[in-house]
């Protein structure tokens, strides 16, 4: 009976594609957006983490200033990073960062860039990895070896397919061998460029570059906990060493601030979430119309058919035949509606992801829900035009004009 | 042999509305019918025929009386209990031929099987055949809409025939047809009566129709007028 029903639909959809169509198109939709918005979210989310996590695990950067802008504040000594090192407990390492930037140059190619001065510390703790030649080391850093290491991007533009390790580029006046070549990380959270930087050791710089002269030129110090707990305890510790080191009085402010790239990571992703799930319920609401208009439909489409629903009660057809044939024929259309809308939204994740740059995750279970509520809307609203179907009068019916 | 005849009915009476705008469409009908009879019901519009022939048709239930289709008493049946009666028992021929729109003649014939539970193969098979015995083999891909209304007729006596029922309904059956198909038609149901015993009650106000019949019952005010055997039943 089940199946006979099913063939009486489909029977019924082919006769009328136009209008199976018109039907349709408000579920595909529906479905389409809801299946985009939740998969670009995800996307995002995912996107929002592994950008957060390229910067490095369980690790606390130490600016100087409050909040992202305060002007003036005095920037660190190698002597903080030392203090750091050796006064916290629950750190694994920790690492100066001077910063720069200049226009790096070999032969006629140029390119304007980052460079870093730090300690070999740092290739650990931000999680960087070669794809050839060697980081510098604990004694390149103590001769302050004339030597550097460059992103993926700055040996693209600046060697493209010439061997880059052994080669010189020069920075401002000095010029810097290049022994090592770092894996590509992508974007970072801010969607720059992690790979468009130099790395060198901070005695180098200090020494041969322009700059803040030393003690006090490191514009941060990046921090790395053992573990996830032990950073909740380096963010109070270091708070207090810093202040004592900074001989700031019980009445002043901290001029330092630390970031918590955890932290960061949750709040970004959890705000990417709730613009997920307000998307997604824009989108539920136009599935919810969708579902209205084949409820429409098929109650013009009952009134339609009056005749026909006569000629099948006077032949033999019970009210729950009718009653089947109607709810099948609306889930049949919400259902098709539903998987086209599936496909329309892959079609969609597809080019969007290539413009917002998020990358496309599949999600079997966004993809079930969708195709069961939308299965579940053509019971729904399928239900009130086929009770009126079948409780029609045979005679009635077969004097419908 | 069941002893009992095909349609027997006892003081058929139904009213329509109440109050003032109360209607007696039938008065007390006292009508029995046998197998193989092929009876033509006429009468005047307003008479009762149209409702006197629902009622056979189990298509409505009286006001008051009884009505045994072989032996089953009708008036006691729920809505689905009639339906399964036209269903396994009863074909029906309209004056508009009611076929399905854009739907081809043999899926149209094949329409009853369906809810009978036939297997498909079987159908289609059953469905060729009926189709076969109206004269339509050569058609049965087209939809009413390529077919003349005596072809279209024809396939509907192929619905209403394809089950096999014993008691065949047509209700004006030749009212939307020319006088040259009205004679294919009805030589087409005499043929049902003669060959295969299949019981015809028909309703029509045409006299020539009517001739037909082996059987003329007049209907007039809601109570039967005259019943004259115009044919002794073989």
């Amino acid at each position: 009976m089940f199946f006979n029903a099913f063939i009486l639909a489909l029977r019924e959809i082919r006769r009328n594609i136009t209008r199976a169509f018109l039907t349709v198109i408000g579920v595909v939709i529906g479905v389409a957006a809801v299946v985009t918005m939740v998969t670009l979210g995800r996307g995002a989310t995912e996107m929002v983490k592994s950008q957060i996590s390229n910067l490095g695990s369980n690790l606390m950067i130490l600016r100087p200033g409050q909040g992202w802008g305060q002007w003036g504040a005095p920037l660190f000594s190698l002597a903080d990073v030392q203090a750091v090192r050796e006064q916290l407990s629950g750190v694994r390492a920790a690492a100066p960062m001077a910063m720069g930037n200049a226009p790096a140059v070999f032969m006629e190619n140029v390119r304007n860039t980052d460079y870093q001065g730090t300690t070999p510390e740092y290739f650990d703790i931000a999680g960087w990895k070669l794809s050839e030649g060697r980081f510098f080391d604990q004694d390149d850093l103590r001769k302050g070896n004339a030597v550097c290491v460059i992103g993926e991007t700055i040996r693209k533009e600046l060697f493209g397919s010439v061997p880059a390790i052994g080669q010189k580029i020069r920075l401002r006046t000095t010029s810097l061998m290049v022994i090592g070549v770092t894996a590509v990380k992508g974007q970072g959270g801010f969607g720059d460029d992690l790979d468009d930087n130099i790395i060198l050791p901070i005695t180098t710089m200090q020494r041969r570059l322009a700059g803040l002269p030393p003690p006090q030129n490191i514009n941060q110090i990046q921090i790395a906990g053992i573990d996830e707990q032990s950073c909740a305890g380096i963010l109070a510790d270091l708070t207090l060493l810093m202040r004592e080191r900074r001989n700031l009085a019980a009445n002043e402010q901290n001029n330092f601030s630390v970031i918590d790239t955890r932290m960061i990571a949750e709040t970004m992703s959890s705000s990417t979430r709730i613009m997920t799930s307000l998307l997604g319920t824009v989108a539920g609401v136009s599935l919810l119309v969708g579902g209205i208009g084949i409820m429409n439909v098929m109650l013009v489409s009952v009134t339609e058919r009056t005749r026909e629903i006569g000629i099948r009660l006077a032949i033999g057809a019970l009210a729950r035949d009718v009653m089947l044939q109607f709810l099948v024929e609306a889930v049949t259309l919400s259902w098709v509606g539903g998987l086209a809308g599936i496909l329309v939204a892959y079609g969609l994740c597809h080019s969007l992801a290539k413009v917002v740059g998020a990358p496309f995750v599949f999600d079997p279970m966004i993809n079930l829900i969708a195709f069961v509520f939308s299965a579940a809307i053509g019971i729904m609203f399928g239900f009130m035009p086929a009770r009126r179907a079948s409780s029609l009068d045979p005679i009635e019916a077969l004097r419908h004009e | 042999m069941n002893q009992a005849s095909l349609i027997e009915l006892r003081g058929i009476a139904k009213t329509y509305g109440r109050g003032d705008a109360v209607f007696h469409a039938l008065r007390g009908v006292d009508l029995q019918i046998d197998r193989g009879e092929f009876v033509a019901i006429m009468g005047p519009s307003g008479s009762g025929k149209s409702t006197l022939m629902n009622l056979l048709g189990c298509l409505d239930t009286p006001t008051a009386g009884s009505y045994l289709f072989n032996g089953i008493a009708i008036e006691a049946l729920s809505k689905d209990q009639r339906s399964l009666i036209r269903r396994h028992a009863l074909g029906f021929v309209f004056q508009g031929f009611n076929l399905l729109a854009r739907t081809s003649a043999l899926e149209n014939v094949e329409l009853p099987l369906l809810y009978r539970g036939v297997p498909a193969r079987q159908r289609r098979e059953m469905a060729r055949e009926a189709l076969a015995s109206v004269g339509m083999a050569n058609k049965m891909k087209n939809t009413p809409a390529e077919l003349s209304g005596g072809q279209q007729q024809r396939v509907a006596i192929a619905r209403a025939i394809v089950t096999g029922p014993a008691t065949l309904f047509a209700d004006e059956p030749t009212g939307n047809l020319d006088s040259k198909t009205t004679v294919e038609i009805m030589d087409l149901l005499c043929k049902l009566n003669n060959d295969r015993g299949i019981s015809i009650i028909m309703v029509t106000h045409e006299d020539d129709v009517a001739a037909s019949a082996k059987r003329v019952v007049r209907v007039k005010d809601g109570l039967i007028a005259s019943d004259v055997k115009t044919q002794p039943i073989s």
